[in-house]
């Protein structure tokens, strides 16, 4: 591999994009590639839109995607995968969580929150998946594992072994919540959109 | 064994390392992480001081004795402790004394992107500047050892993407912790006039002496490549020349004051072209001018914001350096506009109702820095200003004496925290002078904006140990304030009618509005539920800016996942449509 492979995360302050990280990159260090992780905390935390840059390859020099170089979007909400859909590499994947969110501004009535977004990206964009993560989370034991959903999905579109993301998983979660999370990516990983 | 660490992570294994004996600074992002994981480590001293100015000063003190120090703050900390840096470069060290400057490019959590590089040479201190978190962690290490022998101190300038990157590092085992002997040296301790001048004289001697070493510092090469484009570059913009423009010849600048002006010279004598990639301002681009060399920089590059491997592509191929870029595909053609997501105060948030009742009472009303800035924005619009740490009450001061239209009708509003770090001169100063002020402090008992770090009235210390916890009241009381209320930010009733009497009561006086912050205590009442025969639709709840409340079908209603029960809109519902339960009022 000579380029890295470049995975955007986007999603809601709250919704576990962190932890999704954290596993990514381990799993990527432990399948022996050089990564890089960009995230941001503070101010942008409180409800707002959050994003995480995970980069990795044999180097990895900018900690940062640039528009147009996602390989991968993560997209943990509707609305976010909409908004970063400008770092979208042609040729790659989106993966979208049907949840939404809505924005405080929607919430007031000063903004609307666009109703056909799914179908929009898909209007563009050959390689969409959607999933109901929330649900199948809730079926294999809490809706806090939506995230670990997502990222199984989201392995098998990167050149990892899927020992290598059970192991990360493992060393990344807290061990009363392993059995859950071991099934939420499993239905993650197996899930045909 | 290589650990994934955040610049911030990286700094202070670092510091651990290389024998700090004690740390210092006050929480500010992206600075922040540095201290929580440094106090993880055993035997490493590590504070949180009320602001950057005392952390300074303590680890001026501490390093005077003979220790190694590690003071951390955010950009905007080192104007607050630039009166005890600009004169530590006169002193100099004994132990030595890194201090990290966490500078924001792109404002995701501050202020301003003031561009720190320029106080080094402002305050005549060595700077270093990491492009990842192995050198971040590396140049601590360095940074002391030049602090010791040059007798300097050394900031450690980072950026946001330094900070909060995680990139590969090799951990190394700890030196052992020693303190240099200290023995009394009032001729370059003692900065009277007299002793000063000799020591002005010595520090541009002591600078003379960095410059030299600055030419030959490891940390300042040239990576080889095309001699046809030579770019000088430094911090996390090396990684973006690295990116964007692979295979150009590169001078990476890890020592940046001062700059090895010789390097600079034959490196510019290799290439054909010269450019300089630096975020902010131009601060490599003006000194490289003043050598006489032709360079090229600010005119391809923005001065404001961050720099990406995708704005060099296209501001290099702009310049003909670069084939002309294709379109990055933008399937964004023909997409609605997504709505904005502006960060929010957290449902069950404590300032909210104050904000709310401030807006409503068309107060005019100062501001500060924490997360209840965020009332500022709409729908709560409770907030005029936002300028400092500190600066809310100077600020209504002010406009008290100086216009009688707003006379007795102006507020400030200042956290808990930032109060502490300076706001009590401010109001030790409304009281001096008169004034007829209100001053809410909004004591959520912690520093939660960035992350809820102790500070001196919680009680508690950043290494976990109990302390005592300043008395808010007792402490206004002392500074003359007659009038000190305490309130609780539930009860909106009590709230408004506190906050009308004192400001129409002459003088100055202080409401304490006190209830933790929602994340710290993780208390939650049951959720309100929404009467909808009741409910007229009047939308006076969304006033309140919750992000647990919408309109359904015209239709008020409460999303019992994000609900805490906090009941401000049972209190603010005219109809009587939404029911609590028995938390909150």
């Amino acid at each position: 591999m000579l380029k890295p492979v470049n995975v955007l995360l986007v999603g809601v302050g709250g919704q576990g994009t962190i932890l999704a990280s954290k596993v990514l990159a381990a799993a990527a260090r432990a399948a022996g590639y050089d990564v890089k992780v960009s995230e941001i905390h503070g101010m942008a935390q409180r409800g707002g839109s959050v994003v995480t840059q995970v980069r990795l390859g044999e180097k990895v020099y900018s900690p940062l995607i640039a528009e147009g170089e996602a390989d991968v979007i993560l997209a943990f909400e509707q609305l976010e995968a909409l908004r970063w859909l400008a770092y979208h590499k042609p040729g790659g994947t989106i993966i979208i969580n049907n949840q939404r969110l809505y924005p405080v501004p929607v919430l007031a009535g000063a903004a609307r929150y666009p109703d056909n977004i799914i179908t929009l990206i898909k209007e563009r964009v050959a390689d969409v998946q959607v999933l109901d993560a929330l649900q199948m989370a809730v079926e294999c034991g809490s809706a806090k594992a939506a995230n670990v959903v997502l990222l199984g999905a989201l392995a098998r579109k990167l050149p990892v072994e899927k020992a290598v993301w059970r192991q990360a998983l493992e060393n990344t979660v807290p061990p009363r919540f392993l059995e859950i999370n071991n099934a939420a990516f499993t239905a993650g990983y197996g899930a045909r959109c | 064994m290589k650990e994934l660490l955040s610049g911030n992570a990286a700094i202070a294994r670092g510091a651990y390392e290389s024998g700090v004996v004690l740390a210092a600074g006050y929480p500010g992002t992206p600075s922040t992480e540095i201290l929580e994981n440094l106090s993880r480590y055993e035997g490493v001293y590590c504070e949180w001081a009320p602001n950057e100015k005392v952390a300074m000063e303590v680890g001026v003190g501490a390093a005077m004795a003979g220790a190694r120090v590690l003071v951390t703050m955010k950009h905007v900390g080192v104007n607050v402790a630039a009166d005890p840096l600009f004169t530590a470069a006169y002193t100099g060290v004994n132990g030595g004394l890194v201090l990290v400057s966490a500078d924001d490019p792109g404002m995701h959590s501050s202020q301003n992107e003031q561009d720190n590089r320029y106080y080094a040479r402002f305050a005549k201190v060595a700077m270093l500047e990491p492009s990842d978190s192995q050198e971040a962690k590396d140049m601590v290490r360095l940074g002391l050892e030049i602090s010791e022998q040059f007798d300097i101190p050394v900031m450690l300038r980072i950026t946001t993407r330094i900070a909060h990157s995680q990139s590969l590092v090799e951990l190394a085992e700890p030196v052992a912790r020693e303190i240099k002997p200290y023995s009394k040296d009032v001729k370059k301790n003692l900065m009277v006039p007299a002793f000063g001048r000799l020591r002005r004289v010595n520090l541009a001697e002591r600078l003379s002496r960095l410059a030299r070493y600055s030419e030959q510092a490891p940390v300042n090469f040239i990576v080889p490549g095309d001699d046809r484009v030579g770019v000088v570059t430094s911090g996390i913009s090396y990684q973006f020349v690295r990116e964007a423009l692979p295979g150009v010849s590169i001078l990476k600048l890890g020592m940046t004051n001062p700059l090895p002006v010789q390097l600079i010279k034959r490196f510019a004598g290799q290439v054909d072209a010269l450019y300089v990639v630096e975020e902010l301002e131009p601060y490599l681009e003006e000194q490289i001018r003043m050598l006489g060399l032709k360079v090229t920089g600010k005119e391809l590059l923005p001065d404001t914001g961050e720099l990406n491997q995708g704005l060099l592509r296209r501001s290099f191929a702009a310049a003909g350096v670069l084939p002309p870029q294709p379109p990055a595909g933008s399937p964004v053609e023909g997409l609605p506009q997504a709505p904005p997501r502006p960060p929010v105060l957290c449902p069950g948030c404590p300032h909210r109702g104050v904000f709310y009742t401030l807006q409503r009472l068309k107060l005019t009303v100062t501001g500060d820095i924490g997360c209840y800035t965020l009332g500022g924005l709409p729908p709560l619009e409770g907030m005029d200003s936002c300028v400092c740490m500190g600066a809310s009450i100077g600020m209504a001061h002010g406009i008290d004496k100086a216009v009688p239209g707003l006379k007795g009708r102006t507020v400030a509003v200042i956290g808990d925290s930032t109060f502490l770090h300076s706001g009590i001169t401010g109001l030790l100063n409304a009281v001096y002078n008169g004034s007829d002020i209100t001053v809410l402090i909004l004591d959520n008992r912690t520093t939660a904006m960035t992350g809820h770090q102790d500070h001196p009235a919680t009680g508690r210390t950043l290494m976990g140990r109990e302390a005592p916890a300043v008395d808010l009241a007792a402490l206004c009381r002392s500074l003359g304030v007659q009038r000190v209320q305490v309130v609780d930010p539930l009860d909106m009733a009590r709230l408004k009618e506190v906050i009308k009497s004192e400001v129409a009561a002459p003088g100055p006086s202080v409401i304490i509005a006190r209830r933790p912050c929602v994340l710290l205590t993780r208390e939650a009442g049951p959720p309100v539920t929404v009467d909808a025969e009741k409910c007229k639709g009047c939308k006076m709840c969304l006033k309140l800016s919750c992000p647990a409340i919408s309109m359904q079908d015209g239709k008020s209603s409460v999303d019992a996942n994000l609900c805490v029960g906090c009941n401000l809109c049972v209190q603010v519902c005219t109809a009587g449509a939404m029911k609590g339960g028995e938390a909150g009022a």
